[in-house]
């Protein structure tokens, strides 16, 4: 869909990855499989960013859901700008890059950011450090300022507006080196 | 210290990567969280914070520079062996031919002669240092056991095929000294004391291993731990201390890292060995992945299947240089002291650092990195005062 193809080699170094990660080696990775690295055991939002590999209920994850997760990340090329686009969205255009992130918050699923789930994030990435009521004003703030409808919740076209001076194409992808 | 200091040194080590064979997949985004964030806005949360720790998450995930260590490294160029053939492919029949004429010498010729050797090594070395040890403590003795001890080295290190260059042998470690060096095999030791004597510290074993313990010791003063003094610090530097206070003891031979990396980094130096005090005497080991590879994967291969797979090697070849002594400076805690000798062996290696602990391997990483993370972006949460004025670097330790 005028996207740059994946090279041969990319996937191979991927693949290669994945089963290295796969210490049962039976195909799929498991939450304590990517525990195991370090960089992301200590990322404060690690846990929310290895719970977007799994699907609802499921505790494993294959190659392909995998690659389908990392694919948010790849970069988005120019010609992948232009307007017309016949096939279905690629996985890591702007608005599904946004809307990956849009999941890292809703943790319940319902397509909304309310003050809880909001509180619940950045409880996890301050960790002990700031006391609740510090944490409730900064989350009243922020949902204050995006809320257009006033549901005091955050939705996905509230989040697009609120992002949308934001280089996301630039801050959410992984280039690769060849 | 570690974390976020951690996170800086890491990205700052990426860059100056000493021409060793790591593959990087990933252009890794090197800015620091201040800037990434805060560039953004004026220091208040903004739902785009999410972005900087998913890419980094995202990065870890595609390519980590700790789990890579405890993984064979990757060869630019095949070496004939399949064990090395993960990313090339078949090129051309004569090739082939080629390979399978090489697996017939290796495995027909190589294994048998070197397993033989190997034998004829050990089994002198229980005898040799039993025969030596009925003698009465004397200069004698200490001069046979050397020979003892240098001998079957010697026929070991032949039995692996092993080319050894040592470099600046005026630095070889003295009497009552310390020497501490990089670890990535078993054979480390082997490849030390076929240049000169050291006294070995480890814990007891049963089997085999066990029997060459228990013979050499009663040669030649090793340090032996049984197991459940090792668990015990205290103890274990006592002794250690008692040993380098006598002059006249053969230098200890520790491996700081504690546990087997894979030739291409050093990993954190533990501190103990640098309270003992006396002088240490770092040496640097740096295999050649070309011929074969040393580096042994304890998770993925027990030591026979190690052995076996060093001896179908081409050969171990490898560079050891002996570096002049370091003691620790007035007020310098043995941490700092610890990584100080370990950046000195890392240059002279051409190895990478990485802050990281070789316990990783199979431990879990502390928390307290994380809470450091979590503490500076805090920080950047809820600065008081001045918008905007950021003073680069301030993060502190």
């Amino acid at each position: 869909s005028g996207a740059k193809p994946i090279s041969h080699s990319q996937i191979t170094r991927l693949y290669s990855r994945f089963t290295s990660l796969d210490k049962g080696e039976n195909g799929t990775l498991s939450r304590e499989d990517f525990q195991r690295i370090p960089e992301l055991a200590i990322n404060p939002l690690g846990d929310r960013i290895i719970n977007a590999f799994f699907s609802e209920g499921e505790d494993q994850v294959n190659f392909r859901g995998f690659m389908r997760t990392l694919a948010h990340f790849r970069p988005i090329e120019d010609n992948e700008k232009s307007k017309d686009q016949n096939g279905p969205e690629p996985l890591n255009s702007r608005s599904n890059k946004l809307h990956f992130a849009f999941r890292l918050y809703d943790l319940d699923k319902d397509d909304k950011i309310s003050r809880d789930e909001l509180l619940q994030v950045l409880r996890m990435m301050v960790g002990v450090n700031i006391s609740d009521e510090q944490l409730g004003s900064i989350a009243d703030r922020t949902i204050q300022e995006a809320d257009q409808d006033g549901d005091c919740a955050i939705s996905f076209a509230e989040f697009v507006k609120v992002l949308e001076k934001v280089d996301v194409e630039q801050k959410m992808s992984i280039r690769f080196l060849h | 210290k570690e974390g976020m200091g951690c996170e800086i040194k890491l990205r700052s080590v990426l860059r100056t990567l000493h021409g060793s064979n790591t593959c990087c997949i990933i252009e890794r985004d090197e800015t620091p969280m201040e800037k990434e964030i805060a560039s953004l806005h004026r220091m208040e949360f903004q739902f785009s914070d999410i972005f900087y720790f998913c890419r980094k998450g995202f990065e870890a995930i595609v390519e980590d520079e700790v789990t890579q260590r405890f993984s064979s490294e990757e060869l630019v160029s095949w070496n004939l062996l399949t064990r090395t053939n993960v990313n090339f492919h078949y090129v051309s029949l004569r090739l082939t031919v080629v390979w399978v004429i090489g697996v017939i010498v290796r495995y027909c010729f190589l294994l048998p002669l070197r397993f033989t050797l190997a034998a004829i090594g050990i089994t002198s070395m229980i005898v040799g240092t039993t025969v030596v040890g009925q003698l009465p403590n004397s200069s004698l003795k200490n001069y046979l056991s050397e020979v003892v001890h240098l001998t079957c080295s010697r026929i070991l290190v032949r039995a692996l095929s092993g080319t050894i260059h040592y470099h600046n042998k005026e630095n070889k470690p003295q009497k009552g000294g310390i020497c501490v060096a990089n670890h990535t095999s078993p054979i480390d030791a082997i490849i030390l004391t076929n240049d000169g004597c050291y006294a070995m510290v480890g814990q007891v074993h049963g089997g085999l291993m066990g029997v060459i313990q228990r013979a050499t010791v009663k040669a030649c003063p090793h340090v032996w731990f049984e197991r459940s003094e090792i668990k015990d610090r205290h103890l274990v530097t006592k002794r250690l201390r008692e040993h380098v206070a006598d002059k006249n003891k053969l230098p200890i031979l520790i491996f700081p890292e504690g546990t087997c990396i894979n030739n291409t980094s050093v990993m954190m130096f533990k501190k103990g060995s640098f309270e003992i005090g006396g002088t240490i005497y770092p040496v640097a080991i740096k295999y050649d992945p070309q011929f074969g590879d040393a580096f042994w994967n304890s998770s993925k291969y027990n030591i026979v299947s190690y052995l076996l797979r060093i001896m179908t090697s081409w050969a171990i070849v490898c560079h050891v240089w002996y570096m002049p002594p370091m003691v620790r400076k007035d007020g310098e805690d043995a941490v700092q002291f610890a990584n100080r000798v370990r950046s000195a062996i890392a240059r002279q290696g051409g190895l990478t650092e990485l802050p990281w602990d070789g316990g990783l391997k199979r431990a879990k990483v502390k928390d307290s990195f994380k809470e450091e993370q979590q503490k500076n972006y805090s920080k950047m949460l809820v600065r008081n005062g001045s918008q905007g004025s950021l003073s680069a670097g301030t993060e502190s330790d």
